[in-house]
């Protein structure tokens, strides 16, 4: 009864991540049909590229920067939601919305607010005085403020999923543990920091996991948003490993970036399952 | 040390919420162990939460220690707790929860340590300092629950069911534990249970709580001998206290003075002679259990049980009608309609 | 005590609904600017001039209009539900019994199996998209729906069968046991006692392979070339602009049409959902 699905997984996954490592290391193009091994040649070009090292810069910005403010928001959003009240419904619904909705189509709503014309923050900067009208901030033309205008909408579109996750774990802490903080004396932050926050170690753990994953490996923010511009400012392993492979049709080397995304995903692995196994025996 | 009062304390909670407290008055007594028993619903625990702090009273005063401290938090109030689940902070070792309320209070490190081995050599846990809760036993965390709640030396003690957690071997272990303990420390304690055996055993006095008030406050020998209404007549002891109706009263007895009628008492005017049908009994080692019905007389038909000393063997060769009796000074009298004590009135 | 406790008391109250009040028009907000475009003329949408948050000129339904009859967007709409229709049948061909077997199979194994299968779908696109076109050109997919279809359950079905084997795993075996007893085929028992009680866990399953169709993008931009055979979640944001124009208007009504009632539905079962993704590191 297992053979089928394993057939097909294998078939469409481990099939294709064999196959990353046989182009990564020759020298296919699209179009052509011979194949040479060339070793690791692809990688060592790979590095050597300056438009790599950007990317990996970039990448790891980008996860680190939206990661922590995930972090933050999530558990900060999950307090105040774990408690029921009026109208907690609604409220979840319209904080799940970028999650739930598709994140292509989210993104092309966040081109529009800060287009470079018509933005709607930038009108309400200039009302307020924030900022110029003859030359508003310029949110995905500017290399800084595209990179902290992909990092946001990035945020903005996992931070739900976070909120969940760690909310499951908020939800779960016993009533009697911040009662106990009370009596022992302990004020709001002494039980949040030591407390509270060190008890939801693991399930904090599994939120960055996978936060992490959907983070490193994902283009399709900056793709919608800046396809990786202005001049690869914000250009990521992921969207530089599709201009190359498939708009660039170097195959090769687009193989060869995209393994590059490989050592995090087994680390991350890795620690899910002793997540999981840690659960599995306490 | 500090005595705790309480003045009409009411706590009344939104439709469909039990546990509400209706116009409760107390007053502990110094050093004394004050045992809150009801069943669950009684509202018991709900007056504890108020007086630590936890829950905030709808109306009516705390006092502790003869101030008002309805405005303080748990902190201010000099209190310590111990929770029907312990309330262990899981991630940290038996030390750290120890030492947890003295960082709170922004004690010295120094003299947090020398405090916390005191607290733990006091209930016999110094070395388990460097586990963890998971990896102690229910009488240990019980143990170091106790330790977190004593380091900081409380002026009052409160207990929400620390022993209901536990099973029944340790319990009575456990339970022999925390006498000791309070006698120790002869520190105010205020216990919530919902077992009346915990509450004979351990209280000074025993305050009995039912749909948020408070039936009687006394003794064990008191609330057990000289019930003030017929809940706390029938929710102490066990079996329950007989209950009996008569000419508009309600009589209530004791299985243990539901005796079978001895050949020279028989018939003297300080006992009371009730025919007794049985129906069934149960063995219980050193005891045994007699159910069955009085027959005839005004009582006849009120379902009455008799608890025995094992070496008693029913004659049932008469189809089991037994002559039994109870001294008539056993006999308690209550109002039909209120179910309030009153006095007695003659019976034949 | 500086603050009484009803003072302070409120001011958390506040704090909180400030803090909620913040958070939900945040999070929310891209989606109200969706609904305020979608009706807005395009003589007020570009008015530098007007409160963008206001009507200057009577709403208009000339956005939608244009969208549905001179856009490809009916054909993404329907593009979407045929993959969608068949990535949910192929999932649950796949996944159902897979699940089964998994939380049936003694010792360990089963739930190392589990895991294995469930961290496959942790494999991102981005690390296979480039041999995984060639492998839908050479299946001879390449430019169509079909593309997608075969492609998304390698990873709805890794993820469908470790959620089904947690509902599985907690039918109690007795349970099964009772219906054998009773005379049932294995195989009965499992499709009239096991199906219908873990019914939530395959409605889950079902939404979640849905959305995905929906969601995925990566895939879709890589596999497919042309504009009509597109899914709405790459139509939508590459196609629906015409050379460097953008129309702003339709784009925005595309984008609510195409994410409000996936999100509302997404939004009932995400809480099964999510219990798949914590290993029951919350108890």
């Amino acid at each position: 009864m297992l053979a089928p699905a394993i057939l097909y997984v294998l078939a469409l996954v481990g099939v294709p991540f064999l196959l990353a490592f046989v182009y990564a290391l020759g020298d296919v193009k699209v179009g052509s049909t011979d194949y040479h091994f060339v070793g690791l040649a692809n990688f060592a070009s790979v590095l050597k590229s300056p438009a790599f090292q950007r990317a990996l810069r970039n990448s790891i910005v980008f996860t680190v920067c939206s990661q922590l403010l995930v972090l933050v928001f999530g558990n900060i959003l999950a307090l105040v939601l774990k408690d029921a009240f009026r109208g907690r419904r609604l409220v979840r619904f319209l904080i799940l919305l970028p999650w739930v909705a598709p994140v292509s189509i989210g993104s092309i709503g966040w081109k529009w607010i800060l287009d470079s014309l018509y933005s709607v923050i930038n009108w309400v900067l200039v009302r307020l005085h924030l900022a110029n009208e003859f030359s508003p901030p310029m949110w995905l033309g500017e290399p800084t403020l595209a990179m902290i205008s992909v990092i946001l909408v990035h945020t903005w579109h996992v931070l739900p999923f976070a909120t969940v996750i760690l909310l499951a774990g908020w939800t779960a802490i016993p009533k009697d543990i911040p009662e106990a903080c009370a009596v022992d004396g302990a004020g709001y932050f002494r039980t949040l920091f030591q407390i509270t926050l060190p008890m939801l170690r693991p399930i904090i753990n599994v939120a960055l996991l996978f936060g992490i994953v959907f983070t490193f490996t994902d283009m399709t923010v900056i793709y919608i948003l800046t396809r990786g511009g202005p001049y690869d400012t914000t250009q990521v392993l992921p969207s530089l490993a599709f201009f190359t492979g498939i708009l660039g049709s170097d195959l090769a080397e687009g193989a060869a970036i995209s393994i590059f995304l490989l050592p995090l995903l087994v680390l991350v692995a890795w620690r899910m399952l002793r997540t999981a196994h840690r659960a599995e025996v306490g | 040390m500090a005595i705790v009062q309480t003045r009409g304390l009411t706590k009344v909670f939104r439709e469909g919420q039990v546990g509400a407290v209706v116009g409760v008055d107390l007053e502990s007594r110094e050093g004394e162990f004050l045992v809150l028993l009801g069943p669950s619903g009684s509202g018991k625990t709900t007056l504890l939460r108020m007086i630590a702090g936890l829950e905030e009273p709808t109306s009516g005063e705390i006092l502790i220690g003869g101030e008002v401290v309805n405005d303080m938090t748990p902190k201010e109030r000099g209190i310590a707790m111990v929770f029907q689940s312990y309330a262990l902070y899981p991630h940290l070792t038996v030390l750290g929860n120890i030492v947890f309320p003295l960082k709170a209070h922004k004690m010295r490190r120094e003299a947090r340590e020398k405090k916390a081995q005191w607290a733990a050599d006091l209930l016999g846990i110094g070395h388990l300092l460097g586990r963890r809760p998971r990896e102690l036993s229910g009488g240990e965390r019980q143990r170091v629950a106790l330790a977190r709640a004593i380091v900081r030396e409380p002026s009052v003690f409160l207990l929400d069911e620390p022993l209901s957690n536990l099973d029944a071997k340790l319990r009575a272990s456990a339970r022999e534990e925390l006498e000791q303990f309070q006698r120790r420390v002869a520190t105010t304690m205020i216990y919530v249970t919902h077992d009346q055996v915990e509450a004979m055993a351990m209280g000074d006095r025993v305050v009995v709580m039912n749909h948020g008030k408070v039936r009687q406050i006394g003794t064990p020998a008191e609330v057990y001998d000289d019930p003030a209404d017929t809940f706390v007549a029938t929710f102490l002891g066990s079996p329950p206290m007989n209950l009996v109706q008569a000419d508009g009263v309600t009589i209530g007895f004791r299985p243990e003075h539901f005796l079978p009628a001895g050949s020279e008492a028989a018939g003297s005017p300080s006992t009371l002679s009730l025919p007794f049908r049985l129906d069934h009994e149960e063995y219980l080692g050193s005891e045994r259990i007699l159910y069955g019905r009085i027959e005839g007389g005004r009582f006849g038909g009120a379902k009455v049980v008799s608890r025995l000393p094992s070496t008693f063997h029913p004659d049932t060769t008469s189809g089991g009608l037994l002559p039994f009796q109870v001294e008539r000074l056993k006999l308690k009298f209550f109002d039909r309609e209120s179910g309030a004590r009153r006095e007695p009135v003659a019976i034949e | 005590m500086a603050m009484g406790r009803r003072t302070r008391r409120t001011l958390t109250t506040a704090a909180r609904w400030g803090t909620l009040a913040a958070f939900s028009a945040a999070l929310s907000f891209p989606f109200y600017w969706m609904l305020i475009t979608t009706f807005k003329r395009t003589s007020d949408l570009y008015n530098l001039k007007n409160n963008p948050f206001l009507f200057h000129e009577p709403p208009t339904l000339e956005h939608l209009r244009l969208l549905f009859r001179e856009t490809l967007f009916p054909r993404w709409l329907w593009n979407t539900a045929v993959a969608g229709v068949c990535v949910v049948a192929i999932t649950l061909l796949l996944a159902l019994p897979a699940a089964y077997a998994l939380a049936r199979l003694s010792g360990r194994w089963g739930a190392r199996l589990g895991i294995a299968m469930f961290l496959t779908y942790l494999v991102p696109p981005t690390l296979l998209f480039i041999p995984l076109s060639r492998v839908v050109a050479a299946l001879g997919l390449q430019d169509t729906i079909w593309s997608v279809v075969v492609v998304y359950p390698s990873f709805t079905i890794p993820f469908s069968t470790w959620l089904l084997m947690g509902f599985f795993k907690s039918i109690p075996r007795e349970l099964e046991d009772a219906a054998l007893v009773d005379g049932l085929t294995r195989f009965q028992t499992f499709r009239r006692l096991i199906v219908p009680v873990s019914l939530s866990g395959i409605l889950t399953v079902v939404i979640f392979s849905f959305t995905l169709v929906t969601q995925e993008f990566v895939y879709a931009l890589t596999f497919i070339s042309s504009a009509a055979h597109q899914t709405v979640g790459v139509g939508v944001p590459i196609y629906l602009i015409r050379g460097d124009v953008y129309y702003w208007g339709s784009l925005m009504a595309a984008c609510l049409i195409a994410s409000l009632p996936i999100g509302a539905v997404y939004n009932l079962f995400l809480d099964r959902f999510i219990a798949g993704f914590t290993f029951g590191s919350v108890k």
